[in-house]
């Protein structure tokens, strides 16, 4: 019982971790908390529920989700973020600007596709698969492998690549990147992109583990994998990967053993905890400050 | 007894050691100086002296109390108060609200005395911007008290951080760095100032990079490299030091040299 | 662009030069509302103007002057108006006592808020917020025996003043508003002019050199927190007993939405700002019914665009008059005391 729990929570928890990695690329370069990133979730979901009701099939839905999502993350960036970076505005008027992104893309998606809930295709429906005595849908596991590979692909990319290092430079110090020569825009508009990637793999993957799908479905995957990523520690990827499955089992237990409702409050309790008892986090370091 | 004494800190970052057993004392009335090659650990102690951070062993005793890893509030309170190197000061606020926040721990109302403006309230807010207009007359920044910090020319931003860290009525002045980025006229003035400081009765400790300040009023200089003290004495000692020369020359570069002289 | 803000800076600065007329004529013509106007509608629109000086008074102490932001701010809200509805319909106790306890309902939530937020830095409170008014949401929908759960709240009882039941209809409900706005106005005023008032804007500008001049940082967040709560709080109350009805979809997001958008619009840090923007952004979408669907996009576009091109808002950002002194003191280089706000040169 408490091993099935925790095996539905850890697949469940490895998309809320991508969601995070999400938070974690943006705040560790532009110290942004991009509030715009459940909305854009639910974008991608969005996109790839439209590809699917023309009949084009899953994976075309996908990758048109994955490569709107994408741009449209960036897009927020160059249009709205850019400008403001380049005033050197306060950091409370890029966080409200991602406040008023997100309001627009939610409300957008309410009008176009209205606010009820919308049937999503069940993904990679082959049964079901017996492990360790606990039998798991073919969903699950899918939904698990994907997340996963992303986070591999990621992980991959951001430290065993010429664009990775650049990112961590950026990340570490952006001036002292930009006089190497690193093009810190370039690496902040492909931050974003797969930020966004990020958000678009978890819609679809999330939409298709509940097959729905429906236009405020961002604001409670946004806190989850926020919630997450303060978890582990904002701004660490690794972090980011262990908090999400954290939350994923502690809903999961919590389900089983307090009810349903307590679902979503469980990740919001354990986020408040956690800033109580270790504000940076699980992995965070604890900054120096430079006087 | 000393005013401060500096017992043997010690500060670690990640396994390296910033700052290692460094010893120093202050008088009442005196303006000493801390000098060093850049990264040599100044502005580490300065952190440790306000409780910005942790020591990792030794004491700092301020009139013979105990102040190390206390909060910076407490250690305000005690009577130690500083300027940063970089300025530091509450740029869209005006002038003479950034020295009533040097106010802020001789003000003793609570919440209630200022939602009900009760006499107490009345009293003490006139006072202290009674005490403020005067800190700022005798600093001759008097004219400037509606502008905002933000505003105000370079030299004066830094007599204001001064004029802040002196309303909290502090019984030493750590100044970190005030004449960084001054020309020589400027730092000429600001001689003065931290000269005319010290006749008010005010002590200060001052780290400086520009040795013509540090030779021309220091009573005493100790001198930091790598973490470590490595001389201490009156200006006249530590100019002909062959070890602070060595440390000078071995990691400031001649250039660095021959600009301070 | 540049010349039209600055006409509209100097229309500001005449409000402002003779605000000593300009303000008892705007408050009598308030008073006097419900005497002219007869429509329901109309004073409800008024009062719900109203309710929204207040939150948005209450978020611009945490925007506005603490350099934090809030998305989650119909929680503390709600919890006024739970506190408040709950023991006016299901114990029968007076509004009197009830709107204290709203009061304390929201301090509360405040309270847990600070706690939570205290140490971090400025982001993080608009998050937790929003999750916040999650849990908020989730206890109020499950803890039946209490909350009625999604049922609601009924039959909240109306003020009573010696014997005289305020309505909505008889006017009572608007100038009780009016009372409250003007309470929420004071009490802001009185502490952005203290020593509470500057250490929570130096917070804002430079939190460790605020530390450093002996702030205690963390009990002032803490502290504001509470107080925009209390205020969040009042304001609940008040709605609880005016709709005489409340239930957890009533204090949805987009209510925490709309409260940041007036902050923004009207003017971070700026008392009249909070009023003006209420006033405006309320009325606007009961003007604009047409508009109903794409209200909140509007609202995102607002934030937007503010930030990018006015980012203090309407009547925010620096003022250019005069400190003005405490009564007494005398400004350097006059002889004479009182304030002198008239004498003093300008800022550039």
């Amino acid at each position: 019982m408490i091993l099935e729990q925790v095996l539905n929570g850890v697949m469940l928890g490895m998309v809320y971790a991508l969601i995070a990695v999400g938070y974690s690329l943006v705040f560790g370069i532009l110290k942004l908390l991009n509030m715009a990133h459940g909305s854009i979730y639910a974008f991608g979901a969005h996109m790839a529920l439209f590809i699917v009701s023309m009949h084009f099939g899953l994976l075309p839905a996908f990758l048109f989700a994955i490569l709107t999502t994408g741009i449209i993350s960036v897009l927020m960036d160059r249009i709205i973020l850019a400008p403001l970076r380049a005033k050197n505005a306060p950091n409370i008027t890029a966080l409200i600007s991602v406040m008023g992104v997100s309001y627009i893309i939610q409300n957008m998606m309410m009008i176009i596709f209205d606010s009820t809930k919308k049937t999503f295709p069940k993904l990679f429906d082959f049964g079901n698969v017996t492990f360790l005595g606990v039998t798991l849908t073919s969903t699950q596991i899918a939904m698990f492998l994907i997340a996963l590979a992303f986070l591999v692909l990621l992980t991959v990319v951001v430290n065993y690549t010429k664009v990775g290092l650049a990112m961590r430079a950026s990340r570490e110090n952006a001036k002292a990147a930009n006089m190497m020569g690193i093009d810190v825009r370039r690496i902040v508009t492909f931050t974003f992109f797969i930020s966004g990637m990020c958000a678009a793999v978890a819609g679809v993957l999330v939409s298709g583990y509940y097959q729905m799908v429906y236009s405020t479905m961002g604001t409670e995957a946004g806190l989850k994998g926020f919630s997450a990523a303060v978890l582990g520690g904002i701004g660490v990827l690794h972090g980011s990967v262990v908090g999400g499955i954290i939350i994923g089992v502690a809903e999961a237990l919590a389900v089983t053993y307090l009810g349903g409702s307590f679902r979503s409050a469980t990740a919001y309790i354990v986020l408040f905890i956690v800033l109580l008892i270790r504000p940076s986090g699980l992995f965070g370091k604890d900054n120096i400050v430079k006087v | 007894m000393a005013l401060l004494e500096v017992k043997g800190i010690t500060k670690v970052f990640g396994g390296l050691k910033a700052v290692e057993n460094v010893e120093f004392k202050v008088d009442q009335g005196e303006i000493i100086s801390i000098i060093g090659p850049n990264g040599a650990g100044k502005t580490t102690i300065y952190n440790m002296l306000t409780g910005v951070y942790k020591v990792d062993g030794g004491a700092i005793t301020f009139e013979g109390k105990d102040i190390h890893n206390r909060p910076p509030r407490e250690i305000v309170k005690a009577g130690i108060a500083r300027t940063f190197q970089n300025i530091r000061l509450f740029p869209t606020m005006r002038v003479i609200e950034n020295v009533l926040l040097g106010e802020h721990i001789n003000v003793k109302y609570h919440f209630w005395d200022l939602l009900f403006k009760t006499p107490k309230y009345r009293r003490e807010e006139k006072e202290a911007h009674q005490r403020a207009i005067d800190l700022l007359e005798s600093l001759d920044l008097a004219d400037e008290i509606d502008n905002y910090a933000k505003n105000l020319p370079y030299g004066m931003q830094r007599k204001l951080e001064i004029a802040r860290a002196l309303a909290t009525n502090a019984k030493l002045i750590i100044l970190d760095e005030p004449a960084a980025g001054m020309n020589p006229q400027e730092s000429e003035e600001l001689m003065e100032f931290i000269r005319s400081l010290r006749e008010r009765g005010e002590t200060i400790l001052l780290i400086e990079h520009d040795m013509n300040v540090v030779m021309n009023i220091s009573d005493r200089i100790y001198v930091i490299d790598h973490g470590r003290k490595i001389a201490e004495g009156l200006p006249k000692e530590i100019a002909k030091n062959p070890e602070v020369i060595k440390a000078y020359l071995g990691s400031g570069g001649a250039a660095g040299a021959k600009e301070n002289a | 662009m540049g010349k039209l803000s600055s006409v509209y800076d100097s229309f500001v600065d005449f409000i402002l030069k003779h605000k000593k007329i300009v303000l008892p004529v705007f408050l009598v013509l308030l008073a006097v509302v419900p005497l002219v106007i007869k429509s329901q509608y109309v004073i409800r629109v008024f009062c719900l103007i109203g309710i929204y000086c207040i939150l948005t008074l209450s978020l611009n102490l945490i925007a506005g002057y603490m350099g934090q932001s809030s998305m989650g701010h119909a929680a503390l809200y709600m919890m006024g108006a739970y506190f408040s509805g709950l023991l006016g319909a299901k114990l029968g106790w007076p509004f009197w006592i009830t709107l204290v306890f709203g009061i304390l309902g929201g301090a509360l939530g405040g309270l847990i808020l600070g706690f939570a937020t205290m140490k971090l830095s400025a982001g993080y409170l608009s998050v937790i917020t929003l999750a916040f008014g999650e849990v908020v949401e989730m206890v109020v929908l499950n803890w039946n025996s209490v909350t009625n759960g999604p049922l609601g709240v009924r039959g909240i009882p109306r003020p009573n003043l010696f014997g005289w039941e305020l309505t909505p209809t008889n006017g009572g409900f608007y100038w009780l508003m009016l009372v409250l706005v003007i309470v929420a106005v004071l009490v802001s005023m009185c502490v952005v002019n203290s020593k509470f008032g500057r250490a929570v804007r130096a917070i804002k500008e430079d939190e460790l050199a605020a530390k450093l001049m002996g702030v205690h940082t963390a009990a002032y967040k803490v502290q504001t927190i509470v107080l925009s709560g209390a205020m969040a709080g009042m304001a609940g109350a008040f709605y609880a007993s005016m709709n005489r009805y409340i239930d957890a979809a009533t204090f949805s997001f987009d209510i925490s939405m709309t409260i940041l958008c007036i902050v923004i619009f009207g003017g971070m840090g700026s008392i009249p700002g909070m009023i003006v923007g209420s006033a405006l952004l309320i009325s606007f979408p009961e003007v604009l019914r047409s508009l109903a669907d794409y209200r909140f996009v509007v609202y995102g576009l607002l934030l937007i665009l503010m930030m990018r091109f006015r980012p203090q808002g309407l009547l925010g950002g620096l003022s250019r008059r005069p400190y003005k002194l405490p009564a007494g003191v005398s400004r350097p280089g006059k002889p004479e005391d009182g304030g002198g706000t008239e004498e003093g040169k300008k800022v550039s």
